[in-house]
This record gives C-alpha cells, sequence and structure tokens, in this order.
C-alpha cells in the first residue's frame, strides 16, 4: 500500500518538476496581438464599440485575451458585422458570438427634405458615403454605407436614420434546413 | 393574350437593368424597357405594344418570394412592332461585330437556365478561340419538352442560327448534342444540318444530368472541364437550342427576346402543353390558356422538377428562364421528414461529378462552412440527383444551397470591409492632405505676412536711415 | 387565384420511392429463408431464440427513444433487423437471459449511446455478439446437435420454453451431443493436437461440404445454410440494396489467402470450401459488412473494407485464439471506416487527383 502511493507521489513528483520546468524554458512571448486584431478592424474609428476607437478596441480585446482577467466582448464592432466578428474570433482563438444587436446589417438614410445641406455627415462619415454640396441635400451612398452612425451624431436636424438593409433578391440567403429529429435537436 | 403584362427587370445572371421607360409612356412591340447595365447584363423589351402603366415592385420566381423593379405593360391589342425590329438581310456578309451587337441588343441570354447573357459568350477574347461550339439539344430535365419540339418544328431556323454563330465566333466545328430517347429530334435536325459539312448531330444516353455542361463536354470530348474554370477556357462553347433559335431571330427577325417556348405540364394541369409564351405573361394566363389547374395542386414549379423554383401565387411572370410550369399533384410529391442518413451512399454513386453529398451535408448541418473547400462544395452544380434517391429524405441540395450562400455572402462581407478600409484609409489621406495643404498655406501666409513685416521693418528701417542721412527737412 | 396552401421550398421537388424502411424491409425479407431453415434445422428452441432477440432489442429501442424524447423510431423496422441479426449469430438454444442482455445490448449501447440510427461507429448486431462471446464464453459456445423441426427427436414447444428458460434437457444423450465442437471450433481443437485436417474432420466427425452448406451443421442459427443466405445476398444485390463490392471483396479476402494455404499443405489448412460453408462468412459478407451506416460510403472504400474483413477473418480464423474471426473483422474494419472514407474520397469532376 505504502509502496503504491510513494511510488503514484513520486512520479507526479518528477511529471510535475519537468512540466513546471518546461514551462519556464519553453515560454513563449505572445506576439503583439494587438496589431493582429487591429488588422481585423474596419478601422473607421466610429466608436461604437464604446471605445476612443479601433486601436483602442483591438489592444482591449488582445490585453484581455493574452492576460486572461475580464474578457472584452468580440461582437461591438458595428460596421464590421458578422465577418469582422468572425476575424477576430479566429485571430484571438474564441469561440464566434453573435452580433451585439440581432437587427441585423444597418444602413444611412438621409431625410432629404430636412436636410439643410450643412456637409456635417459628409465630414464625419469615415468611407464617404455621403454625397452633397453645401445647401443641397445630402444622400448616402447605399453600397457604401458600414452602418456606423458617425453621420448620426454628427447632424445637427437629426434628419438620418438607420434603417434595416432591404432584402432583395441578389443579397437573399437560403435557409438552413429545419434537421431531423436527431441527436443534436433536444 | 394577358391582361396586362410584367417585365421583371432581373431576368438574366449579371447586373439588373434599369427601366427606360417613363409610367404612360407608349411603347411598341420590341421595343426595349429596361436597358443593360455593365457588360454583363441584358436588355428587356416590351411583349407587345401599349401602354407602361407603372414602373413597380413585382414579385418573381425566385425562391426567395421577393420582388424586383417590374414595368407594367397594358397591351392596346395592335401588338404593332417598333420600327426598330430590323433584321439583316445578309448576315453572313456583315462583320461579326453587326452581328454581336444585334444579339446585344436584342437581350438574348441562354435560354438552358442558366441565363448568362448570350452576346457576351459571343464575343470570346482573341487568346481563346473557339475550337469547338456545342449546341444542347439535350433537355434539361424529366417533364420538359420544349426543347426537342422546338428541333421538331424549327429546324431549320436553328439550323440557320447555328451557321451564323459559327461565322460570327468564328469556328468551324459544331456538334448538336440530343438525347438518344428523342428520334424525331434527332431526324429533323440531321436532315437539317445536311447541307452543312462543318455540323453533325450526335445521340447521347438520356441520362439526367445530361444537359449539364460538364457531362456534355465529358459526352462529346471525353475530358472534362476542370474545376474552377469555364468551357471557354477549353476552347468550347456551348449554346441551348432555344438560344440558337432566339439568336436566329435577333440576327435574321431583328426581334429582341420576348416570348419562348414553356412546357405546361403536371397532372395539375387540364391540357398540358408546349406554349409559346410571350415574356411577362403571368403564369396564371399561361395556365388558363391551358385548360386551368385541376383540383388539388399541391406545388406549382417554374422550371423542372430537378431544378425548378417553387412559387408561392400565379402572379409571378413568365421570363426568359421559364422552361417550364409544373403544377403538381398530391401524388406526384413525396413529402417526409428527413431522417438521419445512414450512410447508404447512394447520393455517392449519383452524383454526376463525384462528390460526397452526405459529407458535405453533415459539415453544412454542423455550420462548418471553412471545411466546405476539401469537398468542393462550390463545384455541385444542384442537380438534385443527390436528394432525389436519399431514402432518408435528406434534402441534400437545400443544405447546399444554404452554406453556398452562406459562403458568398461571407465573401461579401469580406469584400465590402476591404472596401471600407480602403475607403478609409483614402479618406484619412486626403484630410493629411488637406491638413497638410492648409498648413502649408498657413504657414505661407504666416510667412507672407512674415515678409510684409519685416519689408515694412525694413521700409521703416530705410526710412529711418533716410531720415538720418538727413535727406528730409526737419519738421 | 393561386392555390392556396402550396408546397414551398428548395428543388428537386420529385423524389425516388426509397426511404429506411424499405431498404431494412428488403434486407428482412432476404434474411428469411435462412432463418426458416434454421428454425428447421434446429427446431423450436431457434425460434424462441429470435422471437427473444428481436422482441428485447425493439422493446430497448422504444424505451430509449423515450428516454431521449425522440419520435419512434420502430416503424423503420431497424431495431427489428438487428435483433434478427444478432439472433442469428446466438447458438440454436441460447438461454433466455442471453437472448434479453445482447438485444438490450445492441441497442442501447451500440445504437442509442451513439445517437441513434446512423451514427453508431460499430455494427450493433456484432458488437453484442462480442460483448456475448467475451462476457459468457461457456454459454456463447454451447453448440446443440442438429434437432429437425419435424425429425423424430424433434422438441415439442413446451420442451422448447424449458430449454431456453431453464437450459433443461431431456436426455442424456442430448447433453452429451451438446459437448461437441463446430466445424470450425472441430478444425483448431484437433489441428492443434496434431492432427491432420481430414483427421479432424473425418471419420466420427464426418464433415460434409454439401451438407454444410445446405445447414445441417452446428453453429450459430444463421451461420450454418450459407447456401440460402447467400441467395438473400443476392435478392438483396438484385433489388440494389447493396453493391457486390462488400461481399465480393470479403469472400475473396478469406478465400484467397485460404487456397493459397491449402495448396501449400492441405494437410494443416481446410480448404476454401471449408472456409465458404461453415461459421458466420457468408452471413458476415452479405449481410453484417454491408451494413450502411458502418461500411464506406465510396466504391474504392467499399473494397478496401470488404478485402480487409475477409483476410482478418481468415487470420483470427487459421491462428488467434477464437476459432471464428467473422464478427472480430467486421468490427475492427468498422473502425477503420472513417479513415477509409477519407482516404477514399472519389477525385470529383474537375480535380486532379
Amino acid at each position: 500500500m505504502i509502496d503504491a502511493v510513494l511510488s503514484m507521489s513520486g512520479l507526479a513528483l518528477v511529471a510535475g518538476i519537468g512540466l513546471g520546468v518546461a514551462a519556464k524554458k519553453f515560454y513563449v512571448q505572445s506576439d503583439p496581438l494587438a496589431d493582429k486584431v487591429m488588422a481585423v478592424l474596419p478601422a473607421s474609428n466610429c466608436g461604437n464599440c464604446g471605445y476612443p476607437g479601433c486601436r483602442a478596441y483591438a489592444e482591449a480585446m488582445a490585453t484581455a485575451a493574452a492576460e486572461g482577467g475580464r474578457p472584452v466582448a468580440i461582437n461591438r464592432c458595428l460596421p464590421g458585422g458578422a465577418a469582422t466578428i468572425q476575424a477576430i474570433a479566429d485571430v484571438l482563438g474564441v469561440d464566434p458570438v453573435a452580433v451585439a444587436d440581432a437587427i441585423g446589417p444597418q444602413m444611412a438614410v438621409v431625410a432629404e427634405i430636412q436636410c439643410i445641406g450643412c456637409t456635417a455627415c459628409i465630414k464625419k462619415c469615415p468611407v464617404d458615403a455621403i454625397v452633397g454640396a453645401n445647401k443641397q441635400a445630402h444622400t448616402v451612398i447605399a453600397d457604401w454605407c458600414t452602418g456606423c452612425k458617425a453621420c448620426i451624431v454628427a447632424c445637427p436636424v437629426d434628419c438620418i436614420v438607420m434603417v434595416p438593409v432591404p432584402q432583395t433578391p441578389y443579397n437573399w440567403k437560403w435557409d438552413k434546413p429545419a434537421g431531423p429529429h436527431d441527436r443534436f435537436v433536444s | 393574350m394577358p391582361k396586362r403584362f410584367y417585365v421583371p427587370m432581373f431576368q438574366h445572371i449579371g447586373e439588373p437593368c434599369r427601366p427606360c421607360v417613363v409610367v404612360g409612356q407608349k411603347v411598341l412591340k420590341g421595343e426595349e424597357v429596361g436597358r443593360a447595365e455593365g457588360r454583363i447584363s441584358a436588355a428587356t423589351h416590351a411583349p407587345t405594344s401599349g401602354t407602361v402603366v407603372s414602373i413597380e415592385e413585382h414579385v418573381i420566381g425566385h425562391p426567395s418570394y421577393l420582388t424586383v423593379p417590374t414595368v407594367v405593360i397594358d397591351p392596346d391589342g395592335q401588338d404593332q412592332w417598333a420600327d426598330s425590329v430590323r433584321g439583316l438581310v445578309n448576315p453572313l456578309s456583315v462583320s461579326p461585330s453587326v452581328i454581336q451587337e444585334k444579339i446585344r441588343a436584342a437581350g438574348v441570354v441562354g435560354l438552358g437556365g442558366a441565363v448568362f447573357p448570350a452576346a457576351v459568350k459571343m464575343s470570346p477574347p482573341k487568346d481563346k478561340p473557339v475550337k469547338l461550339l456545342l449546341i444542347n439539344g439535350s433537355e434539361c430535365e424529366p417533364y420538359l419538352t420544349c426543347d426537342s419540339q422546338l428541333m421538331v418544328e424549327r429546324a431549320q431556323e436553328i439550323v440557320a442560327g447555328i451557321d451564323i454563330m459559327m461565322y460570327t465566333l468564328p469556328t468551324n466545328q459544331c456538334v448538336i448534342v440530343i438525347e438518344d430517347n428523342k428520334p424525331d429530334s434527332i431526324r429533323a435536325m440531321s436532315q437539317a444540318v445536311q447541307p452543312f459539312p462543318k455540323m453533325r448531330v450526335q445521340a447521347v444516353p438520356t441520362r439526367y444530368p445530361q444537359g449539364a455542361r460538364q457531362n456534355l463536354i465529358e459526352s462529346i470530348t471525353g475530358q472534362e472541364v476542370p474545376s474552377g474554370t469555364l468551357e471557354a477556357d477549353m476552347g468550347i462553347l456551348i449554346h441551348n437550342v432555344a438560344t440558337t433559335f432566339a439568336i436566329y431571330e435577333a440576327v435574321v427577325l431583328g426581334r429582341p427576346l420576348i416570348s419562348r417556348v414553356v412546357t405546361v405540364s403536371g397532372r395539375g394541369i387540364v391540357r398540358p402543353a408546349n406554349v409559346q409564351c410571350l415574356i411577362g405573361t403571368p403564369v396564371q394566363d399561361v395556365i388558363a390558356h391551358c385548360g386551368g389547374l385541376n383540383p388539388g395542386v399541391r406545388q406549382l414549379i417554374l422550371g423542372g422538377p430537378l431544378m425548378g423554383r417553387a412559387i408561392k401565387t400565379m402572379e409571378v411572370p413568365v421570363v426568359k428562364r421559364t422552361s417550364g410550369i409544373l403544377a403538381l399533384l398530391q401524388e406526384e410529391i413525396v413529402e417526409r421528414p428527413e431522417g438521419p442518413c445512414i450512410r447508404c451512399g447512394r447520393c455517392v454513386q449519383v452524383c454526376p461529378i463525384r462528390l460526397i453529398p452526405c459529407e458535405i451535408a453533415w459539415r453544412a448541418k454542423s455550420d462548418q462552412m471553412d471545411r466546405m473547400a476539401e469537398v468542393h462544395l462550390m463545384d455541385c452544380m444542384e442537380c438534385g440527383c443527390c436528394t432525389y434517391t436519399c431514402p432518408s429524405n435528406i434534402p441534400l441540395v437545400h443544405y447546399f444551397r444554404h452554406a453556398k450562400s452562406v459562403i458568398l455572402a461571407d465573401r461579401l462581407a469580406q469584400d465590402k470591409l476591404r472596401q471600407d478600409k480602403a475607403r478609409i484609409q483614402a479618406k484619412e489621406a486626403r484630410m493629411e492632405r488637406e491638413k497638410a495643404e492648409k498648413d502649408r498655406q498657413k504657414e505661407a501666409m504666416k510667412a507672407a505676412s512674415a515678409a510684409r513685416k519685416s519689408a515694412a521693418e525694413t521700409g521703416k528701417g530705410a526710412l529711418s536711415e533716410a531720415v538720418q542721412q538727413g535727406g528730409l527737412p526737419k519738421s | 387565384m393561386s392555390p392556396t396552401n402550396l408546397l414551398l421550398g428548395s428543388s428537386p421537388f420529385t423524389h425516388g420511392s426509397g426511404s429506411i424502411a424499405q431498404i431494412m424491409q428488403t434486407v428482412i425479407w432476404a434474411l428469411m429463408p435462412a432463418t426458416a431453415m434454421a428454425i428447421l434445422i434446429f427446431g423450436w428452441p431457434a425460434l424462441l431464440v429470435i422471437v427473444l432477440t428481436t422482441a428485447a432489442s425493439m422493446v430497448t429501442e422504444v424505451l430509449f427513444l423515450k428516454l431521449r424524447k425522440r419520435p419512434s423510431a420502430l416503424g423503420d423496422g431497424s431495431a427489428f433487423l438487428t435483433g434478427l441479426l444478432l439472433a442469428l449469430t446466438l447458438p440454436p438454444q441460447a438461454p433466455w437471459w442471453l437472448c434479453v442482455t445482447g438485444g438490450f445490448f445492441a441497442i442501447l449501447v451500440a445504437k442509442q449511446v451513439y445517437g441513434g440510427l446512423g451514427y453508431n461507429l460499430f455494427n450493433p448486431a456484432l458488437i453484442a455478439r462480442v460483448f456475448l462471446l467475451i462476457s459468457f464464453p461457456v454459454q456463447m459456445t454451447t453448440w446443440p446437435a442438429v434437432n429437425p423441426l419435424f425429425g423424430e427427436q424433434a422438441y415439442s414447444l413446451s420442451e422448447s420454453v424449458a430449454i431456453i428458460a431453464t437450459g433443461h434437457q431431456r436426455t442424456p444423450e442430448l447433453v452429451d451431443a451438446v459437448s461437441t465442437a463446430t466445424p470450425l471450433g472441430q478444425y483448431r481443437t484437433e489441428t492443434g493436437l496434431g492432427k491432420t485436417v481430414q483427421e479432424a474432420l473425418g471419420g466420427s466427425y464426418g464433415f460434409n461440404t454439401l451438407k454444410a452448406a445446405e445447414g445441417w451443421i452446428k453453429g450459430s442459427l444463421g451461420e450454418t445454410s450459407a447456401l440460402l443466405l447467400f441467395l438473400g445476398g443476392l435478392y438483396l444485390i438484385r433489388k440494389k440494396i447493396i453493391t457486390w463490392h462488400i461481399p465480393v471483396t470479403m469472400l475473396l479476402g478469406c478465400l484467397l489467402p485460404a487456397t493459397l494455404f491449402w495448396a501449400y499443405d492441405a494437410a494443416h489448412y481446410p480448404d476454401p470450401l471449408f472456409h465458404l460453408v461453415t461459421g458466420g462468412l457468408v452471413l458476415g459478407a452479405f449481410f453484417m459488412a454491408t451494413d450502411m451506416v458502418t461500411s464506406p460510403v465510396s466504391i474504392k472504400g467499399q473494397i478496401i473494407f470488404g478485402l480487409g474483413c475477409g483476410l482478418l477473418t481468415y487470420l483470427i480464423r487459421t491462428w488467434s485464439g477464437y476459432p471464428e474471426g467473422v464478427s472480430f473483422a467486421v468490427v475492427i474494419m468498422n473502425a477503420t471506416v472513417p479513415l477509409i472514407d477519407q482516404y477514399t474520397r472519389p477525385t470529383a469532376y474537375g480535380h486532379v487527383k
């Protein structure tokens, strides 16, 4: 009995020391994750994530992922959407999560009657998706809009609203079949 | 003739076209109502003379059941051709580019089902000459007989169309491929090609999906089209017989593509028939022409039973791609719930391009979209053989379509992100440039004012100097 | 007016008539002649074994689908088929608890635990047989003498119930007969003692290939009539339930080495026909290895799988501690199926290898 306990303990000790040494000896300084995360963010610095710019958000996520601690949600990038979440998840090696707001992709629309043509939104739009001239109603190029809401904040007369990107036969997706009553269904 | 035509602006692969008429405008038969946008696009034309009553969103035969911009025309009953409809008297004496332009203007698209603009296919790049022209007379799907009937009735015109195509491309070899269960079509076409030594008719086994480009090329040449490439890269061009007929009409008669042969069939139809249909005719008018529906219709399909599209309502118009209208009764449909895959391997054995459908479906079920490349999901042509044969009723093709659309949407989203980034950088660069410009201007202004100041100083100095030199009288 | 309640969804809209239930039923029909023959040869006890085992399988299926909150799948016939296949691998007078344990184990451990029909890695009937063979070697290798249903000494029905329920036997002679071995067992034991094959099987044992093919030999219920099993297999191929690839390659995989060794030393290695008509080779080749769930999906894979099953069968029969190896061979090859599938994926159209 005592032999068995001693030999198992000895084995555990040796293995433990071995692992400890290996952990120290082969420790790899994790390469700057923040840069990699930054690379997959849109870089529009829209601030919807709650951080002052994409860089800050990327650093927060990278730091949290590298050092443990309180995790930072990876689904806060509004313009990036699901594709960016997936990319962040790949870089950080975590599971992707759903987009923060379940309303789907959005785009800005200028109510042209109310627009006073102040060009404030044009200056703020990070992707130059708003066109218009001084004292003329502006309009949003739908295909270019990232849904970052920067223009909404800028508009002095609140004439910009966010609407869901309309479904058309061109961007429509096949749904997933319901599947059988098999082991994945509960 | 229906009371009202609905001409959708999205009937082909590529960019949708843009309405070029206004509400209230009188149009003549064959007049352009939708203008092609971009290189891969096709124009649409008024199916008859009448008045444009509105340009509205109307439902089309698309699996999304969504609407597209549609030009709605009320016919005036005159059915008067537009002046622009004028054919080439002797097409073989004009430059090929004139013929290509005719085909483009007529809005001809591939009528076999792909609806790819024919004019694009008819203008091969210089470095990819067409060595072989295949005319596809193999019916795309069971139930459909529109192509074989066209070959029986319009063999001369089809052959004339082929002649024009061979001149235009140019190419000097053409094989007309017909399935061996259509002896009438084979006989009619063989007779018609006799004066043309460069054309021949070849019968192929009747085996769905014989009409698919991959199988067609394999049966004729024994070669496979490498994945991710087009048959054009092999110097082969495929056109459907109906497309060939449309090209003949476009070039010789100047008529744009405003009608096609539609197979109206299924046990839900009172008098099944092949009908020459004007594009834009609502399905219910076509069915009414065929005696209406029998009671108990459970499913309406545009196209064939294996690759067609189910529709929700008979308001959907006939478009260029509509090869058939099927009305199926309950007993023609197998409605069973999806069961578990028992790995019987039947899907593997029937797949015409040798995929492992059950494995792809498993990955789609478990959302392993990043591992689809190794099982060649994107090579699937959705022929439906696997789903047809599956004893567990697994909607394999539906899984593939889902997976494909997820992957494509993801690619588009990635593209958009890249574009966004490029635009952001462009804007930042511009801002920086403007700032630098401004700074420079500011700097320049500062420098200028400094210069002025110093000039003023020196001026003052000079003055005082002058004063000191005593040039000026003391006041 | 458009008809209401139109069926929508994705193409194709037409469907072949095949279904899981139809496949299972066809396989069950194909097994019927051999099953009937087994009852004819071994009498009422055989019928009781079959009824008990299939009933146990089906009850287990119902119970566990209910526990897993799944709709009942009894209608697809797969549980019945598993029970029947298992029964055909049991000795003709297997005690009742052996039948029930086997049926229960086949469905619960080898099928439902994996996720039910379609998800099991191993053939449920064979896993149950292997489990029984290892756990209860005595009961699983107790071979009663052939005692036809309408023979002079035929068991009455009540007597059969007693045999299965209590193991009670009528007369000492019949108990004696119990101790002799199956042809494969006889060959292994006796050649192991230094006799030649001819000495082992001839003489008092009186092995006759033709009789054996018809089924008049000792062995598990379904191992006996190679001929009827073969006919059932041909029926399955004709009905396009299975393809010829697995059965043919499995038979080849076993008989080819058998022929070679027999030609090399006929005194110590029995002829290939002996291998063909004894044991579970034909049952295994046509009904066990061809189980769709646990065999490869591609033709190339099926050929590799079949050859492996046959070869392993021969190896186990000739050199292992067990006289019969079909169940082990198939179960071992089952484990390689994912690997085989991975490496025998056909080259898709337009791709180069």
